[in-house]
């Protein structure tokens, strides 16, 4: 039988690699037909719509360079910039911090642990409306709940969500409450750190606060790139919560980057514009990452190196 | 020595668990509150100090809100798009992965890296360029742009599936082919009903995914018959801002919620998506 086998193998070599090759591009064809349709087409589509003047009715007229010469100067661009940093900056910084410190809470051999590991994870079940609605409302600048407490804590009211000054962290607060994600890789990447490491450092009488700072979180910096990639990347993205909660007011104050593409697009119709918007947010993401990748030789451990 | 080694580990192990008392309140308060208004009159709805046990429990409210906003309509909207974009990505990811797990042709690597790479790729780049191509087909106000692409497959799903079929020993494949087996036959009697973890997994991904999908039913759908709940539930917050109606938001958001809660406690392993992705080697 094997032998059999060995012999018809050698005997059509070539053909049945030929034949192989075919059946997997054929089996892999619906992912390749989608890509081209949904994924890398449409990038193109969305390069060439920025050169234009578009709005989805007539044909898309030629423009050049016209639009961006135009962002560049469009205050408005600038401050859904400025507004995207802004919680770019503190969404990210506060949300890997958080997480990284329940993540070690969560990591410590106590019974019942898990309670804990699935209520921090649960605001991630919970669907982006139902989480903007629900702080919608805790955050009601007159009958929220968050108001209340502060008055218990001797602590004024904040204006959370209807001021210029608190649109913005509004939504950061908003978004960290949905950091159960980060915190449980991080989790997963403190579980994969081998028990050895800890106990050398115990037996060289390493105390708690080196052992983190030595040990911990240098051999976590893979996990660290990870989480800070994928938070940058989807925070830059942010719409869901203003579009429901602030709608990018009061006067723009939390008009973020995807709002105000969003605005542009679907509201105004200036699918060039919009379009040409886009291509910035996808080259300065494509950028980010490899800068950050690159960088990463430079302060990630890698085991095999 | 050693006893004064267990009272500071007690010590310590005390200290924790109040830090992670205090954190899971903060983190179940909100759910909590979303619960407790949804069962409040109008009236302690705007109670100041707050009402936190409301006595008692109006839970007509739910009955209120079910006439209040079509809420049955978009509920059985929403099953329809996410069974159909269940299923379509269960075909499609099972038949593309077994391309990339079991075959070998030339550029495969790449192609697999590049649709690794579609995972981190920004929706917004992809979305106008998209509605054009929509507009064109006539597929606006369809439901045709929330689950065609699902039969065409998802990268993440498939790289699942595709870790899983590698580690599926050849001498099963061999055996069926030896017995005269085509590869299509191969897929769908051998690999497919192997892969029923996966399955599950990736039915629970996909159906979160779906129900929680708000940007593309917004620019795809605008009739308020075809929405689903999470586009539909926005709109009634729109239409309804003023302070009489959060109850009936927040009862309305509860359902909203509830399934995807059930399901996160009955099957919490399959949902860390992320750390899947995190420990991935292409």
């Amino acid at each position: 039988m094997k032998k059999n086998k060995k012999y018809s193998l050698r005997r059509y070599k070539i053909p049945i690699r030929v034949r192989q090759a075919l059946w997997g591009v054929f089996f892999i064809s619906p992912w390749l037909v989608g890509f081209m349709t949904f994924k890398g087409g449409p990038i193109f589509s969305a390069i060439y719509f920025g050169f234009t003047r578009y709005d989805a009715m007539s044909h898309p007229v030629w423009l050049g360079l016209q639009n961006y010469k135009e962002i560049l100067v469009d205050p408005l661009f600038w401050k859904s910039v400025y507004n995207t940093v802004y919680f770019v900056f503190f969404n990210v910084a506060f949300k890997m911090l958080f997480s990284l410190v329940l993540a070690l809470l969560v990591n410590s051999k106590i019974r019942g642990i898990s309670i804990f590991r699935t209520t921090f994870y649960l605001p991630m079940v919970v669907p982006v409306v139902a989480t903007s609605i629900l702080w919608n409302w805790i955050l009601h600048p007159e009958f929220g709940v968050v108001n209340y407490l502060l008055n218990l804590l001797n602590l004024p009211d904040i204006k959370w969500i209807v001021t210029e000054r608190w649109s913005k962290p509004s939504i950061v607060l908003v978004s960290l409450w949905r950091l159960g994600e980060t915190m449980v890789i991080f989790l997963a990447g403190l579980q994969s750190i081998p028990e050895q490491v800890y106990e050398a450092a115990k037996i060289d009488g390493a105390n708690a606060w080196t052992v983190l700072l030595r040990i911990t979180i240098p051999l976590l910096t893979p996990t660290i790139l990870f989480n800070l990639v994928i938070s940058v990347i989807r925070a830059f993205q942010v719409f869901s919560f203003a579009y429901i909660i602030t709608r990018g007011g009061p006067l723009n104050s939390s008009l973020f980057y995807m709002l105000y593409v969003f605005r542009q697009a679907f509201k105004y119709f200036n699918l060039g514009y919009a379009s040409a918007l886009a291509v910035i947010l996808f080259t300065l993401l494509v950028l980010f990452t490899f800068v950050l990748m690159k960088s990463s030789r430079r302060w990630v451990y890698y085991e095999a190196e | 020595m050693i006893l004064s080694k267990t009272r500071s580990r007690i010590i310590s192990n005390t200290i924790i668990i109040i830090l992670l008392v205090i954190c899971a309140c903060i983190f179940i308060f909100p759910l909590f509150w979303m619960l407790s208004t949804s069962l409040k009159t109008i009236k302690q709805v705007s109670a100041y100090p707050p009402v936190f046990w409301p006595k008692p429990p109006m839970w007509k409210n739910y009955i209120d809100t079910l006439n209040f906003i079509p809420f049955a309509q978009f509920f059985k909207n929403t099953v329809v798009i996410a069974t159909v974009f269940v299923i379509g990505n269960l075909i499609s990811c099972t038949f593309v992965a077994f391309g990339f797990a079991r075959f070998h042709f030339p550029g495969r690597d790449l192609l697999f890296l590049v649709l690794i790479s579609t995972m981190m790729m920004p929706i917004i780049v992809t979305l106008i360029p998209l509605f054009v191509l929509y507009k064109n087909f006539g597929w606006i106000n369809t439901y045709y742009p929330l689950t065609v692409p699902a039969f065409f497959g998802e990268a993440f799903y498939i790289f699942l599936v595709r870790q899983f079929y590698r580690s599926v020993p050849f001498d099963i494949t061999d055996a069926a082919i030896i017995d005269g087996c085509s590869y299509i036959g191969i897929w769908w009697r051998i690999m497919v009903p192997l892969s029923k973890p996966v399955l599950a997994a990736i039915i629970i991904f996909a159906f979160q995914e779906i129900w929680n999908d708000f940007l593309k039913p917004l620019i795809f759908l605008s009739r308020t018959k075809l929405l689903p709940l999470s586009v539909g539930l926005y709109l009634f917050k729109g239409t309804s801002e003023s302070v009489d109606y959060w109850h009936y938001l927040m009862a309305a958001s509860v359902l909203f919620v509830l399934p995807m809660v059930i399901i996160f406690l009955f099957a919490q392993k399959y949902f860390v998506r992320g750390v899947v992705v995190s420990g991935m080697k292409v």
